[in-house]
Order: structure tokens, then C-alpha cells, then sequence
């Protein structure tokens, strides 16, 4: 029997109020489990996004829970629950948001960095995951020097940096090319995924469902169907 | 926190566009604000340089003086009555005013001339060359050597001149502590030959100096004397009188302060507009930082040191520009005015201080008001 590692239950989310009022998630119930890589697919504004944000702790959700390892995180205070993040849940966002003006290592280590950790120490691990990542040789360039691919390897690096439990990744393949898409899924679910821990894909993208563990689809803010994936 | 300043320290340095901007931006600010301030001040210091150089704790005036370069005669009677009041130890006139050097050349030059009281000489200067006492002989003067010394064509003891057509002779060359404002050479002589060289209203002495049996009598003399209608100011409360007429009654203060807020103006829009900017350009970034889990008060304190560390880098080289100038200035011209003051320096860092706080505070409410919902949303 998996272990649980995200509980969500009774997910409301409306944005607005009266005419325009939109509501995202609609009593979304699902559990994620450590071990598996949970894709949630579904149509552009089906609600994926705001669903990913409610269970990852940025976004508060009108009703509903989200337990994450036990921990019901809507209820921590705003510094609690930015510290849970931190040390919990490492993010890959669509967009890669990497600082230009840093390096590649100086990028990778900075969940390391607002943990306060040393400096050096900070880099010397980012390195380390530079090096799992294949960029070890890159960790001096500024990432506007890489390629996209490249990039998405960095942010993956700094999201695995801090040995998180939970990994989110939000459209990971939308800013890559097929391929490169497909190598860089092929990679985190041979390098990444382990028994410990869970991750959690938003995606439209069907040609990496091949690694998912569960595919759970969304629509009009409902979480409709959920199948088993190929991996 | 180490780390966090650091990182903030390099998104900050490694934009070397915006930096740089920044840089100049508070440095020129900075510089605009010190320069002018310490053009003020030093025009201050040296608009009450016969105060500071002269010396005399208490200065017996016409009321109506404004600043010791703008004597009204008083009548001898005025002395006599000081020298008889409670707490006087000592009072004696001086006369300041201007007369007209004819050099051998042909030329004419203006001066000051400072009339000390025959018996004492209270208030003479230090002598670099030549003795005191030879102040009494025939046509006697002694030149001040100051960045106009030069305008008497450098003159040596035995010096010979023409004064509003009197015969005039260098018995001694000194030095004073200030230089005055008006860029004229300095001479002084005796009370007696400078009211019989220099033509005169009716009543010839400029101010009463006087010295106090004690501080304590001060107060009374001071009532003494505005009994009498005339007004008995000390050093300092002279030297407040003479700048309080530069800042108020020639508009040179209201120019200062319009020129230190224009120096404000610019420092806080080149400065505050680019970090903002700066801002702008990595909200993003900012907003991925707090979805990864950055505390607020962390995100604050960046942003906070990133301002701190512009404006403190800006003000050390504005401050630096400042002196490097006045300095340069002050080789050419040795009299040039401009002094750097404490007040100089506060008044700088202060006008700094603002422009980082208001900086930083838009940075700050910005980045506090991106939701990290919205880095999801793409």
C-alpha cells in the first residue's frame, strides 16, 4: 500500500464575485501518492493550473483541505507554510523564471540560499545536481546562454536541489521542442522519481503521458476521469 | 540572511546597465547636493571671517548691523559708556572699512582695512614676518597674506603704496585664521591712522570690543548696552547674525535650498525610476522566489540591503567627486569658498537616505503585491 503524500479534499476555488465570478475547482477530491508521477491533463482552462497552485501551497482555496505528509498546509501562517515550501516542495515552472544576471550554479542553489545554508556549501551542491542533470560544464554561464532544454534541466536541478518530497512541475514540455520535451520527462522519471517521493505534472501534452503513473483529467474545474498511465 | 545579501548583491551588481545607472544617478545627486552646501557654508565662514580672525568675545554694535562687513559708525561717547559698565574688564574701539590702494604700477586695488585700538591692538594677527610694535611707526600697515596677497603685486616688509593718497608702508606680513568673502586683500593698521587715511562720516568707530570680568556678566553688559540703544552681541550670536543675513536677506539660502531640492529631484527620479525598473524586470523572478518559499521579511530585507547598497556606494562617490573638485578648485584659486561640512555631510546622507527609502518602498510593495499564483498562470 503507497503512502500517501498529497490529500486533497472538498477543493473549492472561485475567482471574482457576482457576475464575474469564475469559479476554477469544483469540490475536488484526489490523492497523490509517493512513488508515482500524477499527470493532470485536461483542456486549457479546465482548472489544472489553479489545482496545482491550491495543492503546492501558493494558492488558498475558498473551501476544501489539502493535507501534504500529513500536514494540513492551509492551515500554517504565511511564514510557516512559505517554509514548508521551501523545504518540501521543489517547483518547475513553465517558464523556467532563472535570473539572467546569476549563474547557472548560483540559479540551481537557490532553494539552498533562503535556507540560509553557507554560501560556497550552497553552490558545491548546486554543482552536484548540475552534474546529475548533465550541465556541470555549464555551471559558470549565465542560463541565457543555454538552450531551452538546457534551461529546463536547470530549473529541475534547482527544484531537486533541496531534496524535496513533493515536486511540481507546471507544463514542463510547453516551452520545449518534441524531443527535447520527451528527453527531459525521460530523465526525471529515471533520475528523479523515487519511492520517496511524489510528482505531481500539469500537462496538455501527450506525448510524454508515457511516463505517467496515473493520469487524472480535468474539465470545467471537476477532476472527470482518472486512468492508469504506461509507466 | 548572508546568503539572501548576497544574492541580492549580485542580481543587483551583475546588471551592470541599471547598476551603473544607479550609480551615476545618486553619485551626481550626492555631488550636486555637496557642492552646493558646501559652497554655502563656506561662503558663511567667510562672510564672518573679521569676527573669527578679530577674536573679541563681545562686539558692541548699532543695532541695525546685519553682518560685521556692514558697519554703522557709532560716536565715541558709546565707548566711554561700555568702559563704565558692570562686568566690563576691558572695551576698545575698532574700525573696519574700505579703502582704495594705488600699487606702483599704476594700479588701483581695493582693500580692507581693519583699525586696531592704539593702547592694546586687541585683535591683531599672527606675524609671519615683522614685529608688532613697528605697527606704530610712520605710515605703518601690516598685509595679510591670504589668497589675495598677490593682488598687492606680493608685497615684502618696506613695501611702499599710495592709500586714498596717504603714504603707506609694509611693516609686517600675517596670517588669519579666515580669509573674507569679497576677495579683497586685508591690511591693518592703528584706530588713529585708519579714521586719519580714510575719509569718514561723523562717527568713525565701527564696533566696541570687549572682554568680560566673567561669562556670568555677560547677560547684564547685554542689558547695559540695549539701555544705552545700542546692541552688545557675542562671537557667536555675531557670526548667527552675519549668516542669518546671507540665508535670508541676499537669497542665497532660498537658492541653496532650491538647488538642494533640485539635486533631490533628480537623484530620486534617475535613482528611483531605474530601481524600479529593476523591480519590474525581475517581478517574475521575485514572485518564483516567493512560490518557492522566500519569507516576506527576507524579500524585504534584499531589496532593502540592494537600495542601502546603491545609496551608500552613490553617496561615497559624490562625496568623493565633491572634494576631488573643491580641492581642484583649491589649487588654482586658494580662496575658493567652498567647504565641506559635517552639516554638508548629514544634510547628503539624510537626502540620501530618502531617496532610498522611497525606492525601496515602491520595490517592496511591488514584489509584496505579486501573487505567486500568477508565475503558475505563465
Amino acid at each position: 500500500m503507497p503512502h500517501v503524500a498529497i490529500q486533497a479534499k472538498g477543493l473549492e476555488k472561485w475567482f471574482g464575485e457576482g457576475a464575474a465570478k469564475t469559479t476554477a475547482l469544483r469540490d475536488v477530491e484526489l490523492e497523490a501518492y509517493f512513488g508515482e508521477m500524477l499527470y493532470i491533463v485536461g483542456p486549457s482552462g479546465s482548472g489544472k493550473t489553479t489545482l496545482l497552485s491550491v495543492l503546492s501551497g501558493v494558492l488558498k482555496p475558498n473551501s476544501g483541505s489539502v493535507r501534504v505528509e500529513d500536514v494540513d498546509i492551509w492551515s500554517l501562517e504565511a511564514d510557516r507554510l512559505a517554509d514548508f515550501r521551501l523545504k518540501k516542495i521543489g517547483f518547475v515552472f513553465q517558464d523556467f523564471h532563472l535570473f539572467p544576471r546569476l549563474t547557472t550554479a548560483e540559479n540551481a542553489a537557490i532553494p539552498l540560499i533562503l535556507r540560509k545554508k553557507d554560501w560556497d556549501e550552497c553552490i558545491r551542491e548546486a554543482i552536484n545536481y548540475l552534474d546529475i542533470v548533465g550541465l556541470k560544464d555549464r555551471a559558470d554561464l549565465p542560463p541565457v546562454k543555454l538552450s531551452g532544454g538546457e534551461q529546463q534541466r536547470v530549473a529541475i536541478a534547482r527544484a531537486m536541489v533541496s531534496q524535496p518530497d513533493i515536486l511540481i512541475m507546471d507544463e514542463p514540455t510547453a516551452s520545449l521542442d518534441g524531443d527535447t520535451g520527451n528527453a527531459i520527462l525521460s530523465f526525471v522519471y529515471k533520475n528523479v522519481l523515487n519511492s520517496n517521493r511524489c510528482i505531481v505534472v500539469v500537462t496538455h501534452d501527450n506525448r510524454i503521458f508515457e511516463f505517467a503513473s496515473r493520469i487524472l483529467h480535468m474539465e470545467d474545474g471537476r477532476l472527470t476521469t482518472a486512468e492508469k498511465g504506461k509507466a | 540572511m548572508k546568503g539572501i545579501l548576497k544574492l541580492g548583491f549580485k542580481l543587483l551588481v551583475n546588471d551592470k546597465a541599471k547598476f551603473s545607472a544607479l550609480i551615476l544617478g545618486i553619485t551626481f545627486a550626492v555631488y550636486l547636493m555637496m557642492f552646493v552646501t558646501s559652497m554655502f557654508f563656506g561662503v558663511l565662514n567667510h562672510a564672518s571671517a573679521n569676527i573669527i580672525n578679530v577674536g573679541s568675545t563681545i562686539w558692541v554694535m548699532d543695532p541695525y548691523v546685519e553682518s560685521v562687513s556692514n558697519s554703522v559708525g557709532m560716536p565715541n561717547y558709546v565707548l566711554d559708556a561700555v568702559r563704565s559698565m558692570h562686568g566690563v574688564k576691558y572695551a576698545v574701539p575698532l574700525y573696519s572699512g574700505g579703502a582704495l590702494v594705488k600699487l606702483p604700477d599704476g594700479n588701483y586695488q581695493p582693500v580692507t582695512v581693519v583699525g586696531l585700538d592704539d593702547t592694546s591692538l586687541l585683535g591683531r594677527p599672527a606675524l609671519l614676518e615683522g614685529k608688532i610694535e613697528d605697527i606704530y611707526a610712520e605710515s605703518g600697515f601690516i598685509v595679510v597674506r591670504d589668497a589675495e596677497f598677490s593682488k598687492l603685486e606680493n608685497p615684502h616688509i618696506g613695501s611702499e603704496f599710495e592709500l586714498n593718497d596717504n603714504r603707506a608702508v609694509i611693516v609686517g606680513i600675517a596670517q588669519v585664521a579666515t580669509s573674507g568673502l569679497y576677495g579683497i586683500p586685508t591690511l591693518y593698521t592703528t584706530y588713529e591712522r585708519a579714521i586719519q587715511y580714510i575719509p569718514n562720516p561723523r562717527f568713525t568707530i565701527s564696533y566696541v570690543l570687549v572682554e568680560p570680568k566673567s561669562m556670568d556678566d555677560i547677560p547684564q553688559i547685554k542689558q547695559q548696552v540695549e539701555a544705552l540703544g545700542y546692541q552688545a552681541r557675542t562671537k557667536e550670536e555675531f557670526m548667527k547674525r552675519t549668516e542669518g543675513f546671507f540665508i535670508y536677506k541676499t537669497g542665497g539660502g532660498i537658492n541653496i535650498l532650491i538647488m538642494t531640492a533640485v539635486s533631490f529631484i533628480i537623484g530620486l527620479s534617475i535613482s528611483g525610476q531605474t530601481f524600479y525598473t529593476f523591480i519590474l524586470e525581475n517581478l517574475e523572478r521575485f514572485g518564483a522566489l516567493k512560490a518557492i518559499g522566500i519569507k516576506s521579511r527576507d524579500l524585504i530585507g534584499m531589496i532593502l540591503f540592494q537600495a542601502t547598497f546603491t545609496a551608500m556606494t552613490g553617496y561615497g562617490m559624490g562625496v568623493g567627486a565633491c572634494v576631488l573638485l573643491i580641492w581642484l578648485a583649491k589649487l588654482r584659486l586658494p580662496s575658493y569658498a567652498a567647504m565641506l561640512t559635517y552639516a554638508s555631510l548629514v544634510i547628503g546622507f539624510v537626502m540620501v537616505a530618502i531617496i532610498a527609502a522611497i525606492s525601496s518602498y515602491f520595490g517592496i510593495r511591488k514584489v509584496l503585491q505579486i501573487d505567486p499564483f500568477s508565475i503558475f498562470r505563465g
